[in-house]
């Protein structure tokens, strides 16, 4: 505990001396050294009240700023009232003991939150303490990260933070991006490149421009993502809000009942009366809700922090909670279950041609062209021709494109586009999967050659991996024809994909999905949808799906803007990782729930039998409290099993 | 307009819920948060009424939890 605050110390300091002189009066009581009636009770009352006010007085004071503000349900109140009945009733000891117990909760229930609230910012160990900024006379001072303006030269030295988002102008290295991705390959950077701050130098020195502000830096917008999350509050959390506004006048009001009702029944209200106060002050013990209201959002606060950790940013509570239970997953195709780039796969070569001849006449006609599949021509093309060699370019538009390459014609294009032309194709059929460019040389055909967008790797695993995590339905959208989108489908194990849409109709798409899941249970009961694309294409794709996960997001703001889930690195397995962190974070926020609901509910009914005493109740409303706490702190445990990817 | 604040020596989390309901109900309030675990609190308002808004505000806190100051 050496961590504490100055506040906490002087707290301690309390707690302790109060409870030594608490047990020190205990016993001399239980010895005889004081008379059972009479006017020596008196004394010791008082010497009760001693340790009773040195420990409490923060709360009588508190209550009494209740009263006047007409907050009567303050826990203060509540605690203060309960020790008064006490020691109305003569059980001095019961009231010190109250009071004394629940300042030590009180103290661990700070220690505990503070302690976490600690965990989240080293989970994240983003944030810069310092940055070395470099004069213009060569002398080098630390700074704070706040004092970074744009423009500064920043020297950041071998295990150092870069401290904002900048670019490198000297030296070049390995940077450790892990704390930001997740990703565990350190990124090789040079002299111009740009690098992020909150990544990790390796053992180079490099000096970094300052491009931005520490604020406006990544490193503090996801330390203050992360903050806000916890402004998005889950369903479970509003329960609790709302269950505790009801509880406590609920358990004051049988509190009430309790200490009138039976004593006016019995027939006898002077002599039973008091043994009833006595267990109404054990109800008001009991009816302070606060095990629930903060181990519920400590637990998503954890999952958030957790999540952070691997690279997945979560935007809010309710996101989470989400993806505790998702059901279906839409998901665009290029980018994000692809590399996004085409590939020259195949290329078939007509008899008698030789397929390095294929390649290197399309890619001569292609060559003033950047459209994605000429881009993978030219580059599959090992030697091609010298540009001064290719002249009369045309192009017809999402058919093909004819030029002279030296003396031959050359086209390039789809099959009717060949056709219009006047070539013979042969049939290949619809075994090959892409883009087939169907390529001939003065009016002959000369081969075929196929481009197509390769699956991720580890897509496959990952996808896999959320159908494990109880995804039940994965459907890729794409704008692909129907044999391409087939064709990465099979390659991913996914079931059902939707080809040949316009972007506007993805959201139709989403849509009618979330129609499917609306009618197989209500809002609340239902399944969630999530929609996984790139951030960038589909923001409002990304907004009408319950959960918008944006991939491969590090340093584009638009897309951390639009998305309720955001995945820093290219990784999909990311996914089915973050959704094991919902699941435990959202069992342990039930598991929280039902334990302090039950030994609440079992006290407020001996107590009422007289069986549990206030002591009891105190042990059970602070005991609860902490162990709801504790448990709720497992999800700040760093690297945990199940939850690294 | 759309601000946030800290919030110092906030203490218990059932005061915080219940700030978080009483600045909800202040007139020109859109939205408003308050969060125990970050000590931060995020209102909402119309831009013309913002300041009584805030003022407004940090006398309900001050009235649910005395020792809770506002940081401006």
């Amino acid at each position: 505990m050496r961590d504490l605050s100055d506040k906490q110390k002087k707290e301690l300091k309390r707690i302790v001396v109060s409870a030594v002189m608490f047990f020190a009066l205990l016993i001399a009581d239980h010895a005889g050294v004081f008379p059972e009636k009479g006017p020596g009770r008196y004394l010791l009352l008082a010497l009760y009240l001693v340790p009773y006010f040195l420990v409490g007085h923060d709360v009588i004071k508190k209550c009494f700023a209740g009263i006047k503000n007409r907050q009567l349900f303050d826990e203060s109140f509540l605690m203060t009232l309960a020790t008064v009945g006490a020691f109305g009733c003569g059980e001095f000891e019961e009231a010190v003991a109250v009071m004394l117990f629940y300042q030590i909760g009180e103290f661990f229930q700070d220690y505990a939150v503070g302690k976490s609230r600690g965990a989240i910012s080293d989970l994240m160990s983003i944030a810069p303490d310092y940055a070395n900024r470099e004069a213009e006379d060569g002398t080098v001072e630390v700074i704070d990260p706040d004092d970074i303006k744009v423009g500064d030269i920043l020297v950041i030295k071998p295990g150092e933070k870069i401290p904002t988002d900048g670019t490198v102008t000297e030296g070049e290295g390995l940077i450790n991006t892990s704390a930001l991705t997740g990703e565990s390959m350190p990124r090789s950077v040079q002299t111009g490149e740009q690098v992020i701050s909150g990544c990790i130098n390796g053992d180079t020195l490099l000096k970094v421009r300052a491009d931005k502000v520490y604020d406006d830096s990544t490193a503090a917008q996801i330390l203050e993502l992360v903050e806000d999350a916890s402004t998005k509050k889950s369903v479970t959390e509003n329960f609790i809000t709302r269950f505790a506004r009801y509880y406590t006048p609920a358990v004051v009001i049988a509190a009430l009942v309790l200490a009138f009702v039976p004593p006016l029944i019995s027939g006898n209200f002077a002599a039973e009366f008091g043994k009833w106060v006595l267990r109404a002050c054990t109800f008001l013990v009991i009816s302070c809700p606060c095990a629930l209201v903060i181990s519920v959002p400590l637990a998503f606060f954890g999952g958030i922090g957790a999540a952070s950790s691997t690279g997945v940013l979560v935007k809010g509570s309710n996101y989470l909670e989400l993806m505790s239970k998702l059901h279906t997953i839409a998901s665009d195709k290029t980018g994000t279950l692809t590399e996004g780039r085409f590939k020259v796969s195949m290329v078939i070569a007509a008899e008698g041609c030789e397929a390095s001849d294929v390649v290197r006449y399309a890619a001569a006609a292609e060559s003033g062209s950047t459209h994605p599949i000429a881009t993978a021509i030219i580059e599959a093309c090992e030697d091609p021709l010298p540009e001064s060699k290719i002249s009369d370019v045309q192009t017809v538009a999402g058919k093909g494109i004819t030029a002279k390459a030296g003396k031959d014609t050359v086209a390039v294009g789809n099959f009717s586009f060949l056709e219009g032309e006047g070539i013979e194709v042969p049939e290949t059929g619809d075994a090959v999967q892409g883009t087939n460019c169907y390529v001939a040389k003065n009016g002959r055909y000369i081969g075929l050659i196929v481009v197509s967008d390769t699956p991720k790797e580890g897509a496959a695993a990952a996808i896999a991996d959320m159908y494990k995590e109880g995804v039940r339905k994965f459907v890729m959208l794409t704008g692909d024809s129907e044999a391409a989108a087939a064709s990465v489908a099979k390659d991913l194990g996914i079931s059902e994909y939707r080809a040949g849409l316009l972007p506007q109709d993805k959201v139709g798409v989403v849509e009618e999905l979330l129609g499917e899941l609306a009618s197989a249970g209500s809002e609340k009961k239902r399944g969630s949808l999530a929609f996984i694309g790139d951030g960038i294409n589909d923001a409002p794709v990304l907004s009408r799906a319950d959960v918008g996960i944006a991939m491969g997001s590090l340093g584009s703001d638009a897309a951390i803007e639009a998305a309720d889930v955001v995945i820093m690195d290219d990784d999909l397995s990311r996914i089915p990782a973050v959704m094991r962190i919902a699941r435990r974070t959202v069992n342990i926020s039930r598991a929280n729930i039902a334990f302090a609901l039950l030994v609440k509910l079992a006290c407020l009914i001996l107590g009422a039998l007289g069986i549990a005493s206030m002591w009891v109740a105190v042990f059970a409303d602070v005991g609860v409290a902490v162990i709801c706490i504790l448990n709720s702190m497992r999800m700040l445990v760093k690297k945990e099993k199940g939850i690294q990817p | 307009m759309k601000k946030k604040f800290r919030l110092e020596d906030l203490d218990c989390a059932n005061c915080a819920a219940k700030m978080e309901d009483a600045i909800k109900k202040i007139d020109g309030v859109t939205d408003a948060s308050v969060s125990f675990m970050t000590q931060k609190m995020m209102i909402e308002a119309d831009d013309a009424v913002f300041d009584q808004v805030v003022d407004e505000a940090v006398k309900v806190i001050a009235k649910v939890e005395p020792d809770c100051k506002v940081v401006f």
